[in-house]
């Protein structure tokens, strides 16, 4: 199938007074057209860095490099466009048209001074060439769209008359205002309740259904991603340390990081087995380990995994791995 | 935990009404936070308390411990009407009944050490003869946090998210309470490490039979820490009961959608839930309706539901505040 979206070798530093901070390190991903991509991590993991990057919001800030970016048969690698004018010129192109961004807090993504019709009207208005009014027109359709009451008064008011579901809602409005090819949805339900959170993911799914667009749903949230999402990838330490199916990744986990999230939160279905937490604390990225990231928190740690980034095993055509533990197993080797 | 445990904390009819003045001229209006809820805790046991934002579920864990002055009801702790205590009983009833409160980020001083943060209860309470056996006491708890004794000489900063929750464990264990509302302690934190603070959570209260309030957001984490669970909606409890039969069988229409909504952290599962959607929002608790708090929103809602106010009472081994759940 031909790919949306293709990430390879793509690494984010910051630039901090304490030193750099090595946020996403040599990460590679596809997004096939039409489905829906879970990035689980826990906060720190480099999930909504690598997201931002290759939609390009921050060039001002971080040093990003990359093999390969590219979406819908275009070449977006802020590494290959000689200046900075040209790369941002080709983003403005893009973001908000073609690719959209759904961010987490509807509290600060909207601006409160400006009315919710205006900002509906904005992503429209720069991307197609309908007037005002036909915009304001789409801008209605679009607050039907998502479930807003009375759409005709609403359009009028400011963000602070909304409460936090419907300001989400009209964050996914915007997202949606040009019938994007990829969403990516930046831990959109965390700031809700679970009632509106479950409301939220529904609108996704549908909206991304009937449109065909592929989502990225950035979470930390197991349940969400299960509830959701067709492929996932965990993150870890600037890593992606698995990457596999929602079936793969919830019935054969196969990295470490993966099996200890898994049996670390709490399953209401089944929840007489204990507790089974990670002992320990995510890494530093100012001094990122060189091996592993997880080998500081990992029951099977060996020598080598301190030493050395094991490569991804493939354990099916779409599940992946990367752990020495893979490496010994397909050698024929065990460390016990 | 039994039914026969002492019952250690009962509320009576609890009320906390918060004024907030529009202007200076309208008449004077109230936030019914909590309005007019019952439950009782025993010795050793956890309840807990979930509910949506603004459902008033920190309000009412900060009245019991009495951070607010509730505006009416009873508090019975150990059988005594806290609501009226004065002095010295007060400060003892400080002693047994403490807080965590839940960002770890603004509930430390930052200027303080570790140290001095887990002694200042004692000092305050006067436990203990000399500054070494306080000492002592410290690197005591630090080691049933687990924490290690070192630590008390350094600053919050230098700790993460997870290592400072269990500062404030330590401090609130400091005074050997009989009691603690826990209000959201892991909802800051990071999935690896609220596993961390439940076991302890837990591990503690088997150790030391401590009776927790437990008041999350997060319904999974509420089954799988609290004996029994209540559901709170706009100042009222709906719904109260065992945690099995709240979280397996619930009667109370909200709780039923509430529930509905928890996404299941499996694949098959968590696609295959339907879930029932709630169409509205929460009323202002500034003018909630007459009769059943829930009325605006319930599919089964008639007449009497928006005139009447229904009670708790008896179902199927919980009680439900309902007209329409009869068995």
């Amino acid at each position: 199938m031909e790919k949306l979206l293709t990430v390879e070798n793509l690494t984010v530093d910051f630039v901090t007074d304490e030193g750099t901070v090595h946020a996403v390190r040599d990460i590679s991903f596809d997004v096939f057209p039409g489905e829906i991509l879970g990035i689980v991590g826990e906060s720190g993991s480099g999930k909504s860095v690598s997201m931002y990057s290759v939609m390009g919001l921050l060039r001002e800030t971080a040093a990003i490099d990359c093999r390969t970016l590219r979406f819908d048969g275009e070449d977006i690698n802020p590494c290959s466009y000689p200046d900075k004018k040209a790369y941002a010129g080709k983003m403005q192109e893009i973001c908000g048209k073609s690719m959209a961004m759904v961010f987490q807090d509807p509290m600060t993504f909207l601006n409160p001074t400006m009315r919710i019709g205006k900002q509906l009207c904005e992503p429209i208005l720069n991307h197609t060439n309908l007037s005002p009014k036909e915009a304001r027109e789409r801008a209605l359709e679009l607050m039907r769209l998502v479930g807003i009451p009375s759409p005709e008064t609403r359009i009028d008011q400011y963000p602070f008359e909304f409460s936090g579901g419907m300001r989400q809602r009209i964050i996914i409005a915007i997202a949606l205002a040009n019938d994007p090819k990829l969403i990516i949805a930046d831990e959109p339900t965390t700031a809700l309740d679970v009632t509106v959170q479950a409301q939220v993911l529904d609108l996704i799914r549908d909206e991304s259904r009937r449109l065909g667009s592929s989502v990225i749903l950035i979470t930390h949230d197991l349940g969400v991603v299960a509830s959701l999402c067709d492929r996932i990838n965990i993150m870890y330490g600037g890593k992606i340390l698995e990457s596999g199916t929602d079936e793969e990744i919830f019935y054969q986990p196969n990295h470490p990081y993966t099996k200890g999230l898994l049996s670390c939160i709490c399953n209401p279905e089944n929840d007489d087995a204990q507790l089974q937490p990670i002992p320990g604390s995510p890494p530093d990225l100012l001094q990122p380990p060189v091996g592993c990231p997880f080998v500081d928190r990992c029951e099977h740690a060996m020598k080598v995994c301190k030493l050395y980034m094991p490569e991804h095993t493939e354990l099916s055509s779409t599940h992946r791995s990367a752990c020495w533990l893979n490496e010994l197993a397909g050698r024929g080797e065990h460390r016990d | 935990m039994t039914d026969t445990a002492k019952i250690l904390l009962e509320v009576k009819d609890l009320k906390m009404h918060f004024p907030v003045n529009k202007s200076l001229f309208s008449k004077k209006q109230f936030v019914k936070a909590v309005d007019g809820v019952s439950f009782e805790i025993r010795e050793g046991e956890t309840l807990g308390l979930v509910g949506e934002s603004g459902c008033g579920k920190s309000s009412l864990g900060r009245t019991v411990v009495k951070m607010y002055e509730p505006t009416s009801g009873e508090i019975l702790f150990d059988g005594k009407d806290v609501t009226s205590l004065r002095g010295a009983e007060l400060k003892q009833f400080r002693k047994d009944a403490q807080l965590i409160f839940q960002d770890p980020y603004a509930s430390l001083d930052p200027r303080m050490t570790v140290g001095e943060i887990i002694k200042e209860p004692m000092v305050i309470h006067g436990l203990y003869a000399s500054d070494a056996e306080r000492e002592q006491r410290v690197v005591e708890l630090l080691q049933i946090v687990g924490l290690k004794p070192d630590h008390i000489r350094r600053y919050p900063h230098e700790f993460s998210g997870g290592q400072r929750q269990r500062i404030s464990i330590a401090r609130t264990l400091a005074l050997e309470p009989k009691f603690i509302v826990c209000d959201e302690p892991i909802s800051a934190l990071d999935v690896s490490i609220q596993a961390q603070i439940i076991n302890l959570l837990k591990k503690i209260q088997q150790e030391t039979g401590i009776a927790y309030l437990f008041v999350a957001h997060d319904l999974s984490v509420v089954k799988h820490i609290s004996n029994r669970i209540a559901v709170m909606y706009l100042g009222h409890i709906v719904e109260i009961g065992s945690s099995n039969d709240i979280y397996c069988s619930p009667k109370h229409p909200y709780s039923i959608a509430l529930l509905s909504a928890v996404p299941i952290p499996d694949s098959v599962e968590g696609k295959r839930k339907v879930r029932i959607p709630l169409h509205g929002e929460v009323p202002s608790p500034l003018n909630p309706p007459e009769g059943c708090p829930f009325c605006t929103r319930c599919p089964h809602a008639d007449d009497r539901c928006r005139k009447e106010r229904p009670q708790l009472h008896e179902v199927a081994g919980r009680q439900v505040a309902c007209f329409k759940v009869t068995e």
